[in-house]
């Protein structure tokens, strides 16, 4: 599984970094960053927890959408 | 398992509540009720980007298309909850007709406070909670000056966002300063004069007497006889929790419905338990099973965590529920993005920190209660609000938060390097 991103979407609300900082991260303008692509099976709740956390859905996994 | 899960309310939190049942695989029947005929739709936009014409109606709904029926959902929309009753288990609907269901949730919400009920009656003077008001307001931004009353949250974005339209915004506020309620005096000072740098006009300690309408202006009057001349008003005192359809339920209702950490309603009294109801989001009080404190959070992650917690009761009744989360919530108002995590009401102390990101000062106000971060407030900086939702959590103190922010905002320099 691999993670997707629309920085022109993001609002840097940032409730994927509180959710999930192994795969989320901010920049200084408060863009989201994906600093880790892959998710592993057993890191697959808690990123798709921080995907369902973004109030202007920024953020993804690819396939799943 | 629950066979027929009913949802009053058709905003975030019943869509998100629908949305994760099915999620966890929730086979039975699911049926939504929403006061509101309009299509599912997110509210945060509505003081800022629909009001500005940056995002359409749209663009913030909450359901692809297909909406509550292609997630096997039946919809009653534009149809009012009218009463509850807990021993049959059935919700009386505005049209007369009754829904029996086995798990009810409650996400009716609040409506926005007015100043009076006559004021209803002036077509020029508004709140801001449904689609229909951002839409008739983002119709007049060019009929001239708006005056905002109540310096809230809603108030600020709503004069933030017509100033940025070019529309000339007096906005008034009870306090000395706007958020000081909700922020303090330090906060609310920072944001006095964003707004005033944008050309806002600001008037402080100013308790509203009367509204009045004559021809085309609007009049709002001052207590201490000031007064301001607008072509539209928005008002933006606070909300109360829709929950007058619960009346005569037997469910505790104080400034909101009373719901433990799992989001199940508690009894009035020693009345008898309401099995297989729940509330969520803005109309729930909920209390924190560790210090027995109860709260009322009105804010969009919020709706969505309850939404989440519920369906998983639902789905397995046995799971135990969660700890409490961190209140979290944002606010845009010009191009400052203001991001709050926690109680500032329950802090003795607060202390304004300021970091070098980049070149760039960025403000945080940390709120101390007892040694340890009861809240925080970050202007500008959304990385450091993840920060300072971990310090809450951990019940960290002061000095420990305000390191990790000074080296997350070096770690950012170094790594522009």
């Amino acid at each position: 599984m691999k993670l997707g991103s629309d920085v022109g979407k993001c609002q840097g609300y940032g409730n994927c970094v509180a959710i999930d900082e192994q795969h989320f991260d901010l920049d200084d303008d408060g863009m989201v960053v994906v600093v880790q692509q892959e998710v592993s099976e057993g890191e697959r709740e808690t990123t798709e927890e921080a995907v369902r956390s973004c109030p202007v859905a920024a953020i993804w996994i690819e396939g799943a959408r | 398992m629950s066979d027929h899960v009913v949802v009053v309310g058709s905003s975030v939190g019943g869509v998100r509540t629908v949305q994760e049942l099915r999620r966890l695989g929730f086979g039975g029947d699911i049926t939504v009720v929403g006061q509101e005929e309009e299509k599912p739709y997110d509210k945060p936009p509505l003081s800022k980007q629909v009001l500005m014409g940056t995002q359409t109606e749209d663009q913030i709904l909450l359901l692809g298309e297909g909406g509550f029926e292609a997630l096997g959902a039946q919809a009653r929309l534009g149809v009012r909850a009218t009463g509850l009753d807990i021993d049959s288990m059935t919700v009386a609907l505005a049209d007369g007709d009754e829904v029996e269901y086995d798990a009810l949730v409650i996400a009716t919400g609040v409506r926005p406070r007015n100043l009076s009920p006559a004021l209803n009656e002036l077509d020029s003077v508004f709140t801001v909670r449904e689609l229909r008001d951002a839409r008739e307001l983002a119709a007049r931004a060019s009929l001239g000056p708006v005056a905002v009353v109540g310096a809230g949250f809603i108030g600020a974005e709503v004069a933030a966002s017509f100033r940025s339209l070019g529309t000339e915004v007096t906005m008034t506020e009870a306090m000395q300063a706007p958020f000081a309620r909700a922020l303090g005096a330090q906060v609310g000072g920072l944001l006095s004069e964003l707004h005033q740098d944008h050309g806002v006009q600001l008037l402080t300690d100013a308790t509203v007497q009367t509204i009045e309408r004559s021809g085309d202006v609007t009049l709002v009057r001052l207590a201490d006889g000031r007064r301001v001349e607008a072509a539209t008003v928005v008002v933006g005192i606070g909300a109360t929790p829709n929950t007058e359809w619960l009346g005569d339920s037997g469910l505790k209702i104080a400034d909101g419905v009373w719901v433990d950490a799992g989001c199940a309603v508690l009894a009035q009294g020693f009345g008898p338990h309401a099995e297989g109801v729940y509330a969520i989001g803005d109309v729930a009080r909920q209390v924190d099973p560790v210090t027995n404190k109860d709260y009322r959070v009105e804010h969009w992650t919020n709706a969505v965590e309850h939404a989440h917690a519920v369906a998983r009761q639902i789905v397995d009744p046995t799971s135990a529920p969660q700890p409490l989360k961190a209140p979290y919530f944002w606010s845009d108002q010009f191009d400052l993005k203001v991001q709050m995590v926690g109680r500032p009401a329950e802090a003795d102390a607060v202390t304004m920190h300021r970091f070098n990101v980049s070149g760039t000062e960025k403000t945080v106000a940390i709120y101390e209660a007892n040694g340890v971060v009861a809240a925080a407030v970050t202007l500008g900086w959304p990385r450091a609000i993840a920060a300072c939702r971990h310090a809450w959590e951990a019940r960290a103190d002061v000095d420990a938060l305000v390191s990790t922010l000074s080296e997350l905002a070096d770690r950012r320099r170094t790594a522009a390097l």
